[in-house]
């Protein structure tokens, strides 16, 4: 038996607000989104569903193979919950890892109704499984664009510690909607491979600043390529995911034009620029170099006013 | 990589209801420890697949202390190991003790 | 085979594909009669902002006045590694192109995915493997990374890792690996007409259902995806 340890009891509320979505493991991130209790895994860490390719390499294996998936309510309506754990294997996809996301997409395109969250926490392929990986990858872009077009509400939450990379960040571009925080960060190359292909003049991967402007939350919300930003608790996070369920509309072919408008006035107004600074300089923001340093709450009032956003074109 | 298996007889079950627990990941100095109430009352058992080799005198200390401490009869603990120290391990195993012991299933 | 010599052997009764920069487009007839959309990549050129961009606008414009399949010819590098690509949100530019393809093929205008020269990565998904049907010409080295810089990454030398590669299709580049991981439908002939091999797609082919999965079970090189995903799914569907 163990001794009785005295600890004051935190309602998960409270949990919630107080603790940082970047450092809660996947469980933890999952348990206090949504609501208290109610949420239920699908192929647990108990059916020991690990991957098959990694003893090759010699390398330890996780029970739920770096992803938790399940389903439960947010504010007392049903959602699917995928969350990913970025410290295994650096939150990789794998043939595992992947086909757990896949069965819900397809589970979410038959029921339609039910709206999916995705927490990306990703350096994009697990090399050791690269080509299940990537085919995982595949599989669930078409899944997410499936459930789409089914009337589904894909929703991604970014803010872990090893971002949004790779293929990870492909799955992000096909999802109804976005949420980022200060420390995510969404791209598709990560900065050491292209400070290794390129050249550290190209990208130097050791300039921490460097990489948030180029790739990180704050800029990814004001050039758009996310709908909102969250201040990094999960707390944060849950609101995010709510403003964003009552705001996500259809999938058509209208949204698929107009985020080819989107996209293309965004080449034309920025494709010269050199940094994010000049970026934000050139959407109206004046001070744009303060930025990086300001407050989440200051930071979400001051997005909303430059009005960039997807809504509709993504 | 290394599989150790240990067995012991212990003084008392468990407390709680709770079928599984797990907390921890894998990752380098890190572990995860899946517990599970299925054995008798008086057993405890713990199954390791570790990345860091020979370290079998200190894992059969780590667990000594461990089931001697907490007496965690009826569990089955599984644990996939990235290397962790001996002082991570150990909490490891506290707190999924006490996670299992929680209220709830 | 080179792009001309493919595009000559898969559209004998003409084309007007050009290659602009290492990005294809144009329209090409069908030996059945019609006209069809043909995009790509030719060159083993990377797959920026400004390649993703265009290849896209000719998909939606084709949606909007063409019918028929969609030829999506691929040569290609990865996808462009540049500061300036991530800056202006490279993976929203990647995974238009791929919902564009990916759009189509759900609506009446199937995507057959041609692979001839190389591919990688982020390039790879937003081409290949966002069509229908992804057919393989001898020749072609598709690749999720190169073995070099999977040497670097997981710190293993080049000679361990093509060891381990004997023994399993799961990581190492190659159209036979990608056939026998699902993701690659067909491996063509480069000695017989591909416009005879391609009619023969056509006449028989698949439904827009994505069975991948099941390719690559079948196939020996992906043992657990479909399972996996078919449990989950069904626990998805009956738990409330």
């Amino acid at each position: 038996m163990t001794a009785p340890i005295k600890h004051t009891v935190q309602l998960p509320a409270e949990r919630a607000r107080t603790t940082s979505f970047n450092e809660a493991s996947a469980r933890t991130r999952i348990e206090l989104l949504l609501d208290a209790g109610s949420f239920v895994e699908f192929i647990g860490p108990a059916a020991r569903e690990v991957s098959p390719h990694l003893k090759i390499f010699d390398i330890p294996e996780q029970f739920d193979d770096g992803i938790v998936v399940g389903r439960g309510r947010l504010d007392n309506s049903p959602v699917f919950i995928a969350a990913q754990e970025g410290r295994f294997m650096g939150g990789a996809f794998g043939e595992v890892h992947g086909a757990k996301l896949i069965g819900l997409l397809r589970a979410a395109r038959e029921l339609k109704s039910i709206p999916l969250l995705i927490l990306f926490d990703t350096g994009g392929v697990r090399l050791q499984e690269a080509n299940a990986g990537e085919l995982a990858i595949a599989e669930i872009m078409r899944a997410v664009m499936e459930a789409r077009t089914a009337g589904v509400k894909v929703i991604g939450l970014i803010g872990g510690r090893s971002g949004c990379y790779g293929g990870g960040g492909l799955i992000a571009g096909c999802c109804s909607a976005l949420a980022v925080s200060e420390p995510g960060r969404i791209a598709v190359s990560g900065p050491e491979v292209i400070e290794t292909n390129r050249g550290v003049e190209e990208f130097d991967s050791r300039d921490r600043a460097l990489v948030w402007r180029t790739m990180g939350g704050k800029h990814r919300r004001l050039l758009g390529a996310a709908d909102v930003f969250a201040d990094d608790t999960v707390e944060g996070f849950r609101d995010a995911a709510l403003e964003l369920l009552g705001l996500v509309g259809t999938f058509d072919l209208d949204r698929l034009e107009a985020e080819q408008l989107r996209l293309a006035d965004r080449l034309r107004n920025f494709g010269t620029c050199e940094d994010a600074v000049d970026i934000w300089t050139a959407e109206g923001i004046a001070h744009a170099e303060a930025i990086p340093e300001l407050p989440a709450d200051q930071f979400i009032a001051l997005a909303n006013k430059i009005g960039r956003t997807s809504r509709d074109a993504r | 990589m290394e599989d150790l298996s240990f067995q012991h007889r212990v003084r008392e079950r468990a407390d709680g209801t709770r079928r599984t627990a797990i907390i921890g990941v894998v990752a380098s100095g890190n572990l995860e420890v899946l517990v599970e109430r299925i054995l008798p009352d008086a057993e405890c058992q713990l199954e390791i697949k570790t990345a860091a080799v020979g370290f079998g005198e200190v894992w059969t200390a780590v667990i000594a202390d461990f089931v001697e401490r907490y007496s965690p009869g009826g569990l089955k603990f599984s644990i996939n190991d990235g290397g962790a120290r001996p002082d991570t391990v150990s909490l490891r195993l506290a707190q999924a003790v006490r996670l299992i012991e929680e209220d709830g299933q | 085979m080179t792009l001309d010599e493919i595009l000559a052997s898969l559209f004998p009764d003409g084309h007007d594909v050009k290659n602009d920069g290492g990005v294809v487009f144009g329209s090409a007839n069908l030996r059945s009669g019609g006209k069809s959309l043909v995009v790509g990549v030719a060159n083993r050129t990377a797959v920026g902002v400004d390649e993703a961009i265009k290849l896209s606008s000719c998909v939606l414009d084709s949606l909007a006045q063409g019918s028929g399949p969609i030829f999506v010819l691929v040569d290609s590098d990865s996808q462009r590694m540049s500061k300036r690509d991530e800056l202006l949100g490279l993976n929203e530019f990647l995974a238009h192109l791929a919902k564009s393809l990916i759009y189509a093929d759900m609506n009446g205008r199937p995507t057959i995915g041609i692979l001839y020269g190389h591919s990688a990565a982020g390039a790879l998904l937003a081409t290949g493997l966002a069509t229908r049907v992804l057919v393989g010409v001898p020749g072609a080295t598709p690749a999720v990374m190169d073995l070099p810089s999977m040497a670097k990454v997981t710190k293993l030398s080049i000679e361990t890792l093509q060891e381990k590669a004997k023994s399993t299709a799961v990581f190492a580049p190659g159209l036979s690996n990608l056939s026998r991981m699902g993701a690659v439908q067909v491996t063509w002939n480069d000695e017989v007409s591909l416009a005879d091999q391609l009619a023969t797609l056509l006449t028989d082919i698949p439904d827009a259902h994505d069975r991948r999965d099941i390719h690559g079970k079948e196939r020996g090189g992906r043992l657990k995806a479909a399972e996996i995903a078919e449990r989950v799914r069904d626990l998805a569907l009956h738990t409330h």
